[in-house]
Protein backbone atom coordinates (compact mmCIF):
# COMPACT_ATOMS: atom_id res chain seq x y z
CA UNK A 1 0.00 0.00 0.00
CA UNK A 2 0.93 3.68 0.26
CA UNK A 3 3.26 2.90 3.17
CA UNK A 4 5.51 1.07 0.69
CA UNK A 5 6.39 4.37 -1.03
CA UNK A 6 9.72 4.90 0.82
CA UNK A 7 10.97 1.42 -0.09
CA UNK A 8 9.86 1.66 -3.70
CA UNK A 9 11.11 5.19 -4.36
CA UNK A 10 14.33 5.11 -2.36
CA UNK A 11 15.42 1.86 -4.01
CA UNK A 12 15.16 3.50 -7.44
CA UNK A 13 18.41 5.44 -7.80
CA UNK A 14 17.41 7.02 -11.12
CA UNK A 15 14.14 8.27 -9.66
CA UNK A 16 15.81 9.66 -6.54
CA UNK A 17 18.33 11.47 -8.74
CA UNK A 18 15.51 12.90 -10.84
CA UNK A 19 14.05 14.32 -7.63
CA UNK A 20 17.30 15.57 -6.14
CA UNK A 21 15.96 19.13 -5.89
CA UNK A 22 12.62 18.10 -4.36
CA UNK A 23 12.01 18.90 -0.69
CA UNK A 24 8.30 18.93 -0.02
CA UNK A 25 5.38 17.45 1.89
CA UNK A 26 2.31 16.65 -0.19
CA UNK A 27 -1.07 15.20 0.65
CA UNK A 28 -2.17 12.05 -1.12
CA UNK A 29 -5.89 11.43 -0.74
CA UNK A 30 -7.69 8.27 -1.74
CA UNK A 31 -11.40 8.47 -1.04
CA UNK A 32 -11.75 9.16 2.70
CA UNK A 33 -8.14 8.18 3.47
CA UNK A 34 -5.20 10.56 3.33
CA UNK A 35 -1.44 10.39 3.73
CA UNK A 36 1.18 13.09 4.15
CA UNK A 37 4.23 12.15 2.09
CA UNK A 38 7.48 13.93 2.94
CA UNK A 39 10.34 14.06 0.46
CA UNK A 40 13.90 15.16 1.14
CA UNK A 41 16.24 15.51 -1.86
CA UNK A 42 14.16 12.99 -3.80
CA UNK A 43 14.01 10.40 -1.01
CA UNK A 44 10.69 9.65 0.69
CA UNK A 45 11.48 10.16 4.36
CA UNK A 46 8.01 9.90 5.88
CA UNK A 47 4.54 8.61 5.04
CA UNK A 48 1.99 9.50 7.72
CA UNK A 49 -1.59 8.26 7.53
CA UNK A 50 -4.47 10.52 8.56
CA UNK A 51 -6.79 11.58 9.96
CA UNK A 52 -4.86 14.76 10.67
CA UNK A 53 -5.34 17.73 12.95
CA UNK A 54 -4.21 20.87 11.11
CA UNK A 55 -2.25 19.09 8.34
CA UNK A 56 0.36 21.16 6.54
CA UNK A 57 1.24 20.41 2.95
CA UNK A 58 2.39 22.23 -0.20
CA UNK A 59 0.13 20.50 -2.71
CA UNK A 60 -2.51 17.78 -2.67
CA UNK A 61 -3.43 15.02 -5.08
CA UNK A 62 -6.98 13.82 -4.48
CA UNK A 63 -8.85 11.01 -6.21
CA UNK A 64 -11.37 8.32 -5.32
CA UNK A 65 -10.09 4.95 -4.11
CA UNK A 66 -11.47 3.42 -7.29
CA UNK A 67 -9.56 5.89 -9.50
CA UNK A 68 -6.25 5.16 -7.72
CA UNK A 69 -6.91 1.41 -7.93
CA UNK A 70 -7.39 1.70 -11.68
CA UNK A 71 -4.30 3.93 -11.99
CA UNK A 72 -2.22 1.46 -9.99
CA UNK A 73 -3.44 -1.61 -11.90
CA UNK A 74 -0.51 -3.57 -13.40
CA UNK A 75 -1.67 -2.68 -16.93
CA UNK A 76 -4.01 0.32 -16.58
CA UNK A 77 -6.76 0.78 -19.11
CA UNK A 78 -6.70 3.79 -21.46
CA UNK A 79 -7.63 6.95 -19.55
CA UNK A 80 -6.41 5.53 -16.23
CA UNK A 81 -2.71 5.15 -17.09
CA UNK A 82 -1.28 8.58 -16.26
CA UNK A 83 -1.80 11.36 -13.70
CA UNK A 84 -2.69 13.76 -16.50
CA UNK A 85 -5.17 11.25 -17.94
CA UNK A 86 -6.87 11.27 -14.52
CA UNK A 87 -6.80 15.08 -14.49
CA UNK A 88 -8.21 15.19 -18.03
CA UNK A 89 -11.13 12.97 -17.01
CA UNK A 90 -11.65 14.95 -13.78
CA UNK A 91 -10.76 11.89 -11.69
CA UNK A 92 -7.75 13.57 -10.03
CA UNK A 93 -7.69 16.97 -8.43
CA UNK A 94 -4.30 18.61 -8.06
CA UNK A 95 -4.45 21.61 -5.74
CA UNK A 96 -2.35 23.93 -3.60
CA UNK A 97 1.03 25.29 -4.62
CA UNK A 98 1.65 23.12 -7.65
CA UNK A 99 5.03 24.62 -8.48
CA UNK A 100 7.14 21.74 -7.10
CA UNK A 101 4.77 19.23 -8.68
CA UNK A 102 4.92 20.79 -12.16
CA UNK A 103 8.63 21.68 -12.02
CA UNK A 104 9.39 18.04 -11.17
CA UNK A 105 6.55 16.37 -13.05
CA UNK A 106 8.60 13.44 -14.39
CA UNK A 107 9.68 12.73 -10.80
CA UNK A 108 6.17 12.84 -9.34
CA UNK A 109 4.79 10.70 -12.17
CA UNK A 110 7.54 8.24 -11.23
CA UNK A 111 6.77 8.42 -7.50
CA UNK A 112 3.04 7.79 -7.92
CA UNK A 113 3.69 5.28 -10.69
CA UNK A 114 6.05 3.28 -8.43
CA UNK A 115 2.99 1.88 -6.65
CA UNK A 116 1.73 0.40 -9.92
CA UNK A 117 1.03 -3.29 -9.50
CA UNK A 118 1.79 -3.17 -5.77
CA UNK A 119 -1.58 -1.93 -4.55
CA UNK A 120 -4.77 -3.87 -4.71
CA UNK B 1 34.55 3.45 -44.58
CA UNK B 2 31.23 3.96 -46.32
CA UNK B 3 28.89 6.56 -44.89
CA UNK B 4 25.49 5.11 -43.95
CA UNK B 5 23.02 7.75 -45.06
CA UNK B 6 19.24 7.49 -44.79
CA UNK B 7 17.27 8.33 -47.95
CA UNK B 8 16.04 11.58 -46.36
CA UNK B 9 17.28 14.89 -47.79
CA UNK B 10 16.79 18.10 -45.82
CA UNK B 11 16.86 21.62 -47.26
CA UNK B 12 15.83 25.13 -46.28
CA UNK B 13 13.00 26.65 -48.25
CA UNK B 14 12.96 30.45 -48.58
CA UNK B 15 9.37 31.52 -48.19
CA UNK B 16 7.40 34.64 -47.27
CA UNK B 17 4.75 33.88 -44.67
CA UNK B 18 2.42 36.59 -43.41
CA UNK B 19 4.60 39.12 -45.26
CA UNK B 20 7.81 38.09 -43.54
CA UNK B 21 10.73 36.12 -44.95
CA UNK B 22 11.20 32.66 -43.42
CA UNK B 23 13.61 29.78 -43.73
CA UNK B 24 11.45 26.67 -43.53
CA UNK B 25 13.24 23.38 -43.01
CA UNK B 26 11.89 20.66 -45.32
CA UNK B 27 12.83 16.99 -45.44
CA UNK B 28 11.83 14.60 -48.19
CA UNK B 29 12.36 11.14 -49.59
CA UNK B 30 10.80 8.94 -52.27
CA UNK B 31 8.99 9.54 -55.54
CA UNK B 32 5.37 9.61 -56.57
CA UNK B 33 2.25 11.00 -54.96
CA UNK B 34 3.20 13.88 -52.62
CA UNK B 35 2.53 13.01 -48.98
CA UNK B 36 2.89 16.17 -46.89
CA UNK B 37 3.42 15.36 -43.20
CA UNK B 38 2.59 17.74 -40.34
CA UNK B 39 4.07 17.30 -36.87
CA UNK B 40 2.37 17.73 -33.49
CA UNK B 41 2.42 20.79 -31.22
CA UNK B 42 5.80 21.61 -29.71
CA UNK B 43 7.64 19.03 -31.84
CA UNK B 44 9.13 18.79 -35.33
CA UNK B 45 9.36 16.72 -38.51
CA UNK B 46 11.63 14.08 -36.94
CA UNK B 47 8.37 12.50 -35.82
CA UNK B 48 7.96 11.18 -39.39
CA UNK B 49 11.40 9.53 -39.58
CA UNK B 50 9.90 6.05 -40.02
CA UNK B 51 7.57 7.08 -42.86
CA UNK B 52 10.48 8.91 -44.53
CA UNK B 53 12.60 5.77 -44.26
CA UNK B 54 10.07 3.14 -45.34
CA UNK B 55 11.19 1.58 -48.66
CA UNK B 56 7.70 0.42 -49.62
CA UNK B 57 6.09 3.82 -49.08
CA UNK B 58 8.95 5.62 -50.83
CA UNK B 59 8.29 3.60 -53.99
CA UNK B 60 4.89 5.23 -54.46
CA UNK B 61 5.03 8.43 -52.44
CA UNK B 62 7.19 11.53 -52.32
CA UNK B 63 7.13 11.95 -48.55
CA UNK B 64 7.70 15.52 -47.38
CA UNK B 65 7.83 16.77 -43.80
CA UNK B 66 8.57 20.33 -42.79
CA UNK B 67 9.10 22.09 -39.50
CA UNK B 68 6.54 24.80 -38.84
CA UNK B 69 8.11 28.21 -38.16
CA UNK B 70 9.32 28.33 -34.53
CA UNK B 71 9.79 24.52 -34.57
CA UNK B 72 12.75 22.23 -35.18
CA UNK B 73 15.15 23.88 -37.64
CA UNK B 74 12.64 26.50 -38.85
CA UNK B 75 13.55 29.53 -36.77
CA UNK B 76 10.97 32.18 -35.97
CA UNK B 77 10.93 35.20 -38.30
CA UNK B 78 13.27 38.08 -37.49
CA UNK B 79 11.87 40.27 -34.75
CA UNK B 80 10.37 37.35 -32.85
CA UNK B 81 11.92 38.58 -29.62
CA UNK B 82 9.71 41.65 -29.70
CA UNK B 83 6.51 39.60 -29.66
CA UNK B 84 4.77 39.25 -26.34
CA UNK B 85 4.18 35.59 -27.07
CA UNK B 86 3.94 33.10 -29.91
CA UNK B 87 0.43 31.91 -30.81
CA UNK B 88 -0.53 29.62 -33.66
CA UNK B 89 -3.83 30.51 -35.34
CA UNK B 90 -5.97 28.50 -37.74
CA UNK B 91 -5.46 31.15 -40.42
CA UNK B 92 -1.66 31.19 -40.18
CA UNK B 93 -1.50 27.39 -40.00
CA UNK B 94 -3.68 26.78 -43.08
CA UNK B 95 -1.84 29.50 -45.01
CA UNK B 96 1.56 28.04 -44.10
CA UNK B 97 0.67 24.52 -45.26
CA UNK B 98 -0.79 25.83 -48.53
CA UNK B 99 2.23 28.12 -49.06
CA UNK B 100 4.63 25.19 -48.66
CA UNK B 101 2.54 23.02 -51.01
CA UNK B 102 2.49 25.87 -53.55
CA UNK B 103 6.21 26.61 -53.26
CA UNK B 104 7.02 22.93 -53.85
CA UNK B 105 4.43 22.83 -56.68
CA UNK B 106 2.81 19.76 -55.17
CA UNK B 107 0.03 18.33 -57.34
CA UNK B 108 -2.94 17.21 -55.24
CA UNK B 109 -0.79 16.32 -52.23
CA UNK B 110 -2.06 14.05 -49.50
CA UNK B 111 -1.83 15.99 -46.23
CA UNK B 112 -1.17 13.86 -43.16
CA UNK B 113 -1.02 15.54 -39.77
CA UNK B 114 -1.03 14.51 -36.14
CA UNK B 115 -2.75 16.25 -33.21
CA UNK B 116 -2.68 19.95 -34.19
CA UNK B 117 -1.73 18.55 -37.60
CA UNK B 118 -4.68 16.16 -37.42
CA UNK B 119 -6.93 19.11 -36.72
CA UNK B 120 -5.51 21.33 -39.45
CA UNK B 121 -6.01 18.69 -42.13
CA UNK B 122 -9.73 18.92 -41.35
CA UNK B 123 -9.49 22.68 -41.95
CA UNK B 124 -7.63 21.96 -45.20
CA UNK B 125 -10.31 19.50 -46.36
CA UNK B 126 -12.95 22.10 -45.53
CA UNK B 127 -11.29 25.18 -47.04
CA UNK B 128 -9.15 23.71 -49.82
CA UNK B 129 -10.83 20.47 -50.94
CA UNK B 130 -9.53 20.81 -54.50
CA UNK B 131 -5.98 21.73 -53.54
CA UNK B 132 -5.40 18.49 -51.60
CA UNK B 133 -5.89 14.98 -52.97
CA UNK B 134 -6.86 13.52 -49.60
CA UNK B 135 -6.16 14.09 -45.92
CA UNK B 136 -5.10 11.70 -43.18
CA UNK B 137 -5.86 12.89 -39.65
CA UNK B 138 -3.86 11.21 -36.90
CA UNK B 139 -5.26 11.86 -33.43
CA UNK B 140 -7.73 14.18 -35.10
CA UNK B 141 -10.70 15.64 -33.29
CA UNK B 142 -12.81 18.74 -33.79
CA UNK B 143 -11.98 20.37 -30.44
CA UNK B 144 -10.25 19.79 -27.10
CA UNK B 145 -11.34 21.61 -23.96
CA UNK B 146 -8.44 22.91 -21.86
CA UNK B 147 -7.89 20.44 -19.01
CA UNK B 148 -4.80 21.87 -17.36
CA UNK B 149 -3.27 25.30 -16.86
CA UNK B 150 -0.94 25.81 -19.83
CA UNK B 151 0.81 28.70 -18.02
CA UNK B 152 3.04 26.00 -16.51
CA UNK B 153 4.49 25.29 -19.96
CA UNK B 154 6.21 28.67 -20.23
CA UNK B 155 7.57 30.42 -17.16
CA UNK B 156 11.17 31.05 -16.21
CA UNK B 157 10.98 29.15 -12.91
CA UNK B 158 9.97 25.85 -14.53
CA UNK B 159 12.19 24.18 -17.13
CA UNK B 160 10.14 24.28 -20.32
CA UNK B 161 11.69 21.23 -21.94
CA UNK B 162 11.22 19.12 -18.82
CA UNK B 163 7.66 20.17 -18.14
CA UNK B 164 6.43 19.96 -21.76
CA UNK B 165 7.85 16.44 -22.11
CA UNK B 166 6.51 15.38 -18.72
CA UNK B 167 3.04 16.72 -19.50
CA UNK B 168 2.85 14.68 -22.70
CA UNK B 169 4.73 11.59 -21.44
CA UNK B 170 1.50 9.78 -20.55
CA UNK B 171 0.18 10.41 -24.05
CA UNK B 172 2.63 7.82 -25.33
CA UNK B 173 0.89 4.44 -25.35
CA UNK B 174 2.11 1.26 -23.62
CA UNK B 175 2.88 -0.40 -26.97
CA UNK B 176 5.63 2.16 -27.66
CA UNK B 177 9.16 0.72 -27.57
CA UNK B 178 11.34 2.62 -25.08
CA UNK B 179 13.67 3.87 -27.81
CA UNK B 180 10.85 5.57 -29.68
CA UNK B 181 9.01 6.72 -26.54
CA UNK B 182 12.05 8.69 -25.41
CA UNK B 183 12.95 9.92 -28.88
CA UNK B 184 9.43 11.36 -29.04
CA UNK B 185 9.81 13.02 -25.64
CA UNK B 186 13.25 14.38 -26.58
CA UNK B 187 11.64 16.41 -29.36
CA UNK B 188 9.42 18.03 -26.72
CA UNK B 189 12.41 18.68 -24.50
CA UNK B 190 14.07 20.56 -27.39
CA UNK B 191 11.14 22.82 -28.21
CA UNK B 192 11.71 26.57 -27.81
CA UNK B 193 10.26 28.50 -24.87
CA UNK B 194 6.51 28.97 -25.19
CA UNK B 195 6.19 27.17 -28.52
CA UNK B 196 4.19 24.19 -27.26
CA UNK B 197 1.96 26.56 -25.30
CA UNK B 198 1.49 28.76 -28.37
CA UNK B 199 0.52 25.75 -30.49
CA UNK B 200 -2.06 24.75 -27.88
CA UNK B 201 -3.77 28.09 -28.47
CA UNK B 202 -4.71 26.71 -31.88
CA UNK B 203 -5.50 23.27 -30.47
CA UNK B 204 -7.69 24.32 -27.55
CA UNK B 205 -9.06 27.73 -28.53
CA UNK B 206 -8.73 29.02 -32.09
CA UNK B 207 -8.93 25.78 -34.08
CA UNK B 208 -12.37 24.63 -32.95
CA UNK B 209 -14.02 23.13 -36.04
CA UNK B 210 -16.98 21.40 -34.38
CA UNK B 211 -19.57 23.48 -36.18
CA UNK B 212 -18.18 22.88 -39.67
CA UNK B 213 -17.35 19.18 -39.89
CA UNK B 214 -20.56 18.35 -41.75
CA UNK B 215 -19.56 20.75 -44.53
CA UNK B 216 -16.48 18.69 -45.43
CA UNK B 217 -17.06 17.05 -48.81
CA UNK B 218 -15.17 13.76 -48.93
CA UNK B 219 -16.14 13.28 -52.57
CA UNK B 220 -13.81 16.20 -53.33
CA UNK B 221 -11.25 15.49 -50.61
CA UNK B 222 -11.33 12.03 -48.98
CA UNK B 223 -10.76 12.01 -45.20
CA UNK B 224 -9.09 9.15 -43.31
CA UNK B 225 -8.78 9.18 -39.53
CA UNK B 226 -6.44 7.02 -37.41
CA UNK B 227 -6.26 7.39 -33.64
CA UNK B 228 -4.46 5.64 -30.79
CA UNK B 229 -6.58 4.22 -27.99
CA UNK B 230 -4.39 5.57 -25.14
CA UNK B 231 -4.65 9.20 -26.23
CA UNK B 232 -6.44 11.25 -23.58
CA UNK B 233 -5.80 14.55 -25.36
CA UNK B 234 -7.66 13.65 -28.53
CA UNK B 235 -9.52 10.58 -27.29
CA UNK B 236 -10.74 7.76 -29.56
CA UNK B 237 -14.22 9.03 -28.71
CA UNK B 238 -13.31 12.49 -30.07
CA UNK B 239 -12.11 10.93 -33.32
CA UNK B 240 -15.15 8.65 -33.65
CA UNK B 241 -17.44 11.64 -33.13
CA UNK B 242 -15.58 13.60 -35.81
CA UNK B 243 -15.80 10.62 -38.19
CA UNK B 244 -19.53 10.39 -37.61
CA UNK B 245 -19.98 14.00 -38.66
CA UNK B 246 -17.76 13.80 -41.74
CA UNK B 247 -19.82 11.81 -44.21
CA UNK B 248 -17.63 9.31 -46.05
CA UNK B 249 -14.65 9.50 -43.68
CA UNK B 250 -12.86 6.25 -42.82
CA UNK B 251 -11.79 5.72 -39.23
CA UNK B 252 -9.62 3.25 -37.35
CA UNK B 253 -8.59 3.06 -33.68
CA UNK B 254 -5.06 1.74 -33.08
CA UNK B 255 -4.61 -0.60 -30.08
CA UNK B 256 -1.90 0.15 -27.55
CA UNK B 257 -0.98 3.42 -29.24
CA UNK B 258 -1.13 6.94 -27.85
CA UNK B 259 -0.97 10.46 -29.24
CA UNK B 260 2.17 10.20 -31.40
CA UNK B 261 1.65 7.03 -33.50
CA UNK B 262 4.21 7.72 -36.25
CA UNK B 263 6.92 8.55 -33.72
CA UNK B 264 6.18 6.46 -30.62
CA UNK B 265 5.47 3.11 -32.32
CA UNK B 266 6.53 3.38 -35.97
CA UNK B 267 6.14 -0.30 -36.87
CA UNK B 268 2.62 -0.65 -35.48
CA UNK B 269 1.66 2.67 -37.04
CA UNK B 270 2.96 1.75 -40.49
CA UNK B 271 0.81 -1.41 -40.39
CA UNK B 272 -2.22 0.83 -39.89
CA UNK B 273 -1.09 3.41 -42.45
CA UNK B 274 -0.39 1.05 -45.36
CA UNK B 275 -4.02 0.13 -46.14
CA UNK B 276 -4.97 3.83 -46.01
CA UNK B 277 -2.20 4.74 -48.45
CA UNK B 278 -3.21 1.81 -50.69
CA UNK B 279 -6.77 3.07 -50.76
CA UNK B 280 -5.61 6.60 -51.57
CA UNK B 281 -3.53 5.26 -54.49
CA UNK B 282 -6.48 3.20 -55.73
CA UNK B 283 -8.82 6.23 -55.52
CA UNK B 284 -6.36 8.37 -57.49
CA UNK B 285 -6.05 5.73 -60.20
CA UNK B 286 -9.85 5.68 -60.57
CA UNK B 287 -10.13 9.47 -60.72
Amino acid sequence: MIERLPDLVNADAALVRKGRFVDVTFLLQSGEDAWLVTIDHGRVTDVAKGPFVMPRWTFALRASADAWARFWAPAPEPGWHDLFALIRHKELRAEGDLHPFMANLFYFKGVLGSLRGSVG
Amino acid sequence: MTAQFEPILGRYLRLDLDGKPHRVYVEEAGQGVPLLCLHTAGADSRQYRAVLNDPEILKSFRVIAFDLPWHGKSSPPAGWHELEEYRLTSRAYVDTVVAVADALELDQPVAMGCSIGGRIVLHLALEHPDRFGAVIGLQAGAHVDPYYDTQWLHRPDVHGGEVCAAVVSGLVGPAAPDEHRWETLWHYMQSGPGVFKGDLYFYKVDGDIRGQLRQIDTARCPVHLLSGEYDYSCTPQDTLEAAERIKGATVSIMKGIGHFPMSEAPDVFLDHLRPVLAQILADRTKA
